[in-house]
């Protein structure tokens, strides 16, 4: 053990994780920032107009990273529970109870912004093919997850229970995610696929990546933050907490 | 054995339990998830002849007729291979045109007419700006973009 380059059991240490978030939560918070603006005025003014859908497909922009970071986080999350099970490091629960909000956010984003563009495209707001019912289920999944762990009183076997919820749930991703191959949906196939060419424009191409970058480092940051206030409600009675001096205790 | 190699170990067995689990219930769903049935299915009697179901396809072309004084529209809906004809009176949304994709929510009527009560535009998943779709219309390569992707 002593042999390697890099401890990272010493970050599994809420203690010296704590001023290590704070640096990778400002230092994302700024590139998030300017990530999201160029990606949104690209959105608007630079990308061209669909030959079919006019101006309405802008909202692409928003949809495709935002349905792409709801799966991702849902991944992340699943990980850190894993990691939590096998190690039981109290920082991986801390990690995942950090992220949910965000994918949760992501997940709503990702079915709000579709219904808004079904609605002039297909005719309809809502329906219930297989993608749509399956990112449904991947909010439901991010709520039972938060409801769960907060139903618990003890948070360690919070932890595990959701930590359980979470690894079980893991099997809806890859449905969502080939529900559009598997089956006949109203919803379309994949516009970047892993065997064949993708079929868009490359400046919308570079659009939709650079907004899907800059939802990535929003969530880094959001999720930093919010496991430093995580942290400091957990290791209240530690001692390196109250040396901090907080809330006058 | 570290305890936490068997808790590893215990993970690693369920989810593939699980996803063992997960590919049986998907794999006896098959069918069954389907939103829509194509004019094939239509044809060989997979869909029910007595209740709602919908029909997909795309709009062929030069067969849409609009009636004279009503909203009602009629059109064929074909996968290439076999064709539905479809009635309808309503609203249909702006993407609606000859040669795209449609799903249609009705019953079989008499005389073999789908008689559809709501019809979506189903639209793929290529994306460009105008001047490179008239482009690809008159080199003729609009079919050849995107070669590993269904017409629908």
């Amino acid at each position: 053990m002593s042999s390697r380059l890099i401890n990272w059991f010493k970050f599994s240490s809420p203690a010296t994780f704590y001023p290590l978030a704070r640096k990778i939560s400002v230092a994302s918070a700024v590139i998030a920032v300017v990530l999201i603006a160029v990606g949104l005025y690209m959105s608007f003014f630079v990308a061209p107009t669909d030959y079919k859908q006019g101006e309405g497909y802008r909202i692409i922009f928003v949809h495709v990273p935002a349905s792409w970071m709801s799966m991702f986080i849902y991944l992340v999350m699943a990980a850190w529970a894993a990691m939590g099970l096998v190690f039981n490091t109290r920082l991986s629960a801390m990690m995942a109870q950090a992220l949910a909000p965000t994918g949760a956010m992501f997940a709503f984003i990702s079915l709000w912004t579709g219904s808004f563009w079904g609605k002039p495209m297909w005719g309809t707001w809502w329906v219930w093919d297989a993608r749509i019912t399956s990112e449904l289920i991947l909010l439901f999944l991010y709520l039972g997850y938060m409801a769960l762990r907060a139903a618990i009183d003890d948070p360690r076997r919070g932890d595990r229970a959701s930590a359980i919820l979470l690894l079980v749930g893991v099997v809806n991703i890859p449905i969502i995610y080939y529900s559009v191959q598997w089956w006949n949906t109203l919803h379309q196939g994949s516009t970047i696929k892993m065997n064949a060419e993708t079929t868009m424009d490359e400046t919308m191409l570079i659009t939709m990546l650079i907004m899907t970058l800059g939802f990535w480092a929003y969530s880094i940051a959001v999720a930093m933050a919010r496991v430093r206030t995580v942290i400091l409600e957990r290791e209240r009675t530690a001692s390196w907490v109250r040396e901090l001096g907080l809330a006058g205790s | 054995m570290k305890a936490r190699h068997k808790r590893l170990g215990i993970i690693v067995v369920g989810l593939a339990a699980l996803g063992l689990a997960a590919f049986l219930v998907l794999n006896a769903l098959e069918g069954n998830l389907s939103y829509f049935f194509s004019p094939t299915e239509v044809a060989e009697g997979k869909a029910p002849a007595d209740h709602i179901f919908r029909l997909g396809g795309l709009v062929e072309q030069g067969s849409v007729t609009r009636d004279a004084g009503s909203l009602t529209v009629k059109f064929v809906v074909t996968d290439m291979a076999q064709s539905v004809n479809v009635a309808y009176s309503g609203i249909l949304p702006d993407l609606f045109a000859e040669g795209q994709g449609v799903i249609a929510q009705g019953r079989m009527g008499p005389d073999n007419v789908f008689i559809a009560e709501e019809v979506l535009a189903k639209h793929d998943e290529t994306y460009m700006p105008p001047e490179v779709a008239d482009a690809l219309e008159k080199s003729g390569k609009m079919g050849e973009r995107h070669p590993g992707s269904k017409p629908l």
